[in-house]
């Protein structure tokens, strides 16, 4: 086969880097869907909308003329409101209801937010310029923009901040608690309501941090959420709720699958291959578990 | 309760046969509500009567409408040429030639679907509630951009289906030729789920959705019963994709054949607002939301999604049991429920 990539090794070395890089950021992502996952027993279709806002948010700074770098001090801040907005108003009437219930209901906020999005900020595709310039390796042969690296750094430094803050803090307690047993932290004095909003608005307020990455890394366009919804279900679920490290590196891995898939099998293919990945990986952990009459739950 | 059942049918029988005659102008538009009333009572099989909420039913609208056009087409002329030439009508279709591949072309649309439902379902069917609902989400979705990524059927730009053979008749008589077509398939499905769910088969399928596992230990193969109910969907929902893509003309692989966000979504919808689990929910649901949307999309021109958008919200949250459910909660003598007063009133003394 006449593939460039295996002719030009180093084109591995690009893409690997790519792949890991953007590999982050869907951790990240993923990080927030396996929280509220963990704790409110929702999955929400609606998590790559969040990103995408988030984005919008960091690209209306680049145009008002403020670096779009601070857009992750700005987003998360404007989006955990968001998020707390969107649990008062829905997710608290699907919180114990039927997973499915909360699936549909999230992907009619998807759709919502989309079209929305599609009124408030037009249909193009739109990229705010962080201008932090490119470093180079092997002679130009391998280029990696700084902004990609600055987003992995920032990633992996809210991350671990949010580690922290979930070990330490009196609401990380609570919001463990509250994901073991809610109502026997319910019991003990835990206001439940309060700690499921906390904790949507945290996961939105990640969203809003990887949005504003992706605005300066990538490309933002109201129709781009629901493959980051996917992805980042994906890497939850190959790593397994609260495995922080195996979220890290299926995130990683994920973004080096689709960065070799691009370069294979050609751009057009890229979104369908991670969605035809997700079905693949559901299908073998499915026949790996019928072998022991189980099923996923 | 029989004598009345038979005026119900003769009623809606009478009416839509007569109903092109006395709606000339909206012809079109009921043509699209029977072929809604089947993918939302195909879709309940799955989602009301055996518990598997599924958004992948859209594949097999989506692979029913390829096929059926390319069938049609590449029965008598090469179909990477038909695909270049775009809308240009370089190869006609002769009448007998148009109605030949039609036959086909739907009979495979729906032959070919089920096949596929059954080596998909063999995959997936034995993942459960959400894992299954996100996988036939992405199932369709991958679909879509696979289909976008084809040469031969047109890639991103899609196809045209073959045009109605000129020498025959006008618009009038394709518009309602297509509408005898699909008033058959919802009468066919109708009748075939309503005996369908009276045999063994929908017992089954209500064990599966009521406790698979006991199911399971009761003897009963769920995984067999899983997949037949599935093909039995994809056959009738492959139909319809193939009669779908012959009214609109033209075939698209995002917006038109693996439409999720709209076709994909409408479904669950309409067996949702009908009421899910029920013969006739799906029908009054799909009736209801293409009434509404037909309605009153026209005052949200530009909105119309955003309104769907809350209109799914809306119902899933507030409205989960659906028209039929709320009737059944409202006159439960009428569905034969017996309440036991006695009974009831010792109920709520003891809450």
């Amino acid at each position: 086969m006449d593939l460039l990539i295996f002719q030009a090794p180093i084109l591995m070395v690009q893409a690997s880097l790519d792949g890991i890089l953007l590999g982050i950021l869907f951790a990240l992502i993923a990080y927030g869907m396996a929280l509220q996952w963990g704790v409110m027993n929702i999955i929400n279709i609606a998590q790559g909308e969040l990103v995408i806002v988030g984005g919008y948010i960091a690209y209306f700074m680049y145009k008002a003329g403020i670096h779009p770098g601070f857009g992750i001090i700005v987003s998360p801040i404007i989006m955990y409101f968001v998020g707390w907005g969107l649990y008062k108003l829905v997710i608290n009437k699907v919180v114990d209801r039927d997973l499915f219930i909360s699936i549909l209901a999230t992907f009619g906020i998807s759709i919502l937010t989309q079209q929305l999005m599609n009124f408030i900020f037009g249909s193009d595709v739109v990229v705010a310029q962080s201008n932090f310039g490119t470093t180079m390796f092997f002679d130009g042969m391998v280029t990696l923009p700084n902004a990609k690296i600055f987003a992995a750094i920032v990633s992996i430094a809210f991350a671990i901040g949010l580690v922290i803050y979930m070990r330490k803090s009196k609401l990380g307690r609570a919001i463990r608690a509250t994901a073991q047993n809610a109502r026997a932290a319910k019991i003990m004095g835990v206001n439940t309501e309060k700690v499921y909003a906390a904790t949507f608005g945290i996961n939105a307020a990640l969203c809003g941090v990887a949005g504003s990455l992706i605005a300066i890394t990538f490309t933002l366009h109201p129709y781009v959420g629901l493959p980051y919804t996917v992805r980042s279900f994906m890497i939850v679920i190959i790593a397994g709720l609260g495995n922080l490290p195996g979220v890290a590196l299926s995130g990683m891995g994920l973004g080096v699958f689709e960065e070799f898939a691009d370069y294979i099998l050609g751009t057009e293919f890229r979104i369908g291959s991670v969605f035809t990945l997700l079905v693949l990986i559901l299908v073998y952990r499915r026949f790996k578990l019928s072998r022991k009459r189980e099923y996923l739950k | 309760m029989k004598k009345n059942n038979l005026i119900l049918y003769g009623t809606i029988l009478i009416l839509g046969l007569v109903a092109p005659f006395i709606f000339p102008g909206f012809k079109l538009q009921i043509s699209f509500l029977w072929i809604l009333i089947v993918l939302a009572m195909t879709w309940d099989v799955q989602g009301g009567q055996m518990g598997y909420n599924t958004f992948g039913n859209i594949l097999f609208f989506g692979v029913g409408m390829y096929l059926c056009a390319s069938v049609q087409i590449g029965m008598f002329f090469p179909l990477a040429e038909w695909t270049e030439a775009g809308g240009e009508k370089t190869f006609v279709h002769t009448p007998p030639q148009y109605f030949q591949g039609l036959l086909f072309g739907l009979i495979l649309a729906g032959i070919i679907p089920a096949i596929v439902a059954g080596l998909i379902g063999y995959g997936i069917l034995g993942l459960r509630g959400h894992y299954f609902a996100i996988c036939t989400l992405g199932l369709g979705i991958a679909a879509g951009e696979i289909a976008g990524g084809i040469e031969i059927i047109g890639a991103g730009q899609g196809m045209t289906t073959p045009p109605w053979p000129k020498n025959i008749g006008d618009t009038e008589l394709r518009s309602q030729f297509f509408y005898y077509i699909c008033f058959g398939l919802v009468i066919f499905t109708f009748l075939f789920l309503q005996w369908a769910y009276k045999t063994r088969f929908g017992l089954v399928l209500n064990a599966i959705r009521d406790n698979e596992d006991k199911a399971e230990a009761m003897g009963i193969y769920t995984m067999r019963y899983k997949i037949i109910g599935w093909m039995v969907s994809a056959f009738f929902v492959g139909i319809a994709g193939g009669l779908m893509g012959n009214m609109v003309g033209y075939i698209e692989p995002v917006e038109v054949a693996f439409a999720g966000p709209t076709f994909g979504v409408f479904m669950v919808l309409m067996a949702i607002l009908g009421g899910k689990g029920t013969l006739w929910g799906p029908v009054i649901g799909a009736t209801v939301f293409h009434l509404f949307k037909e309605g009153f999309w026209t005052f949200f021109l530009g909105w119309q999604y955003v309104a769907l958008g809350v209109l799914i919200v809306v119902i899933v949250v507030f409205f989960p049991e659906g028209i039929m459910g709320w009737l059944r909660e409202k006159y439960p003598e009428k569905f034969g429920e017996v309440i036991d007063e006695a009974d009831r009133k010792a109920q709520v003394e003891l809450k």
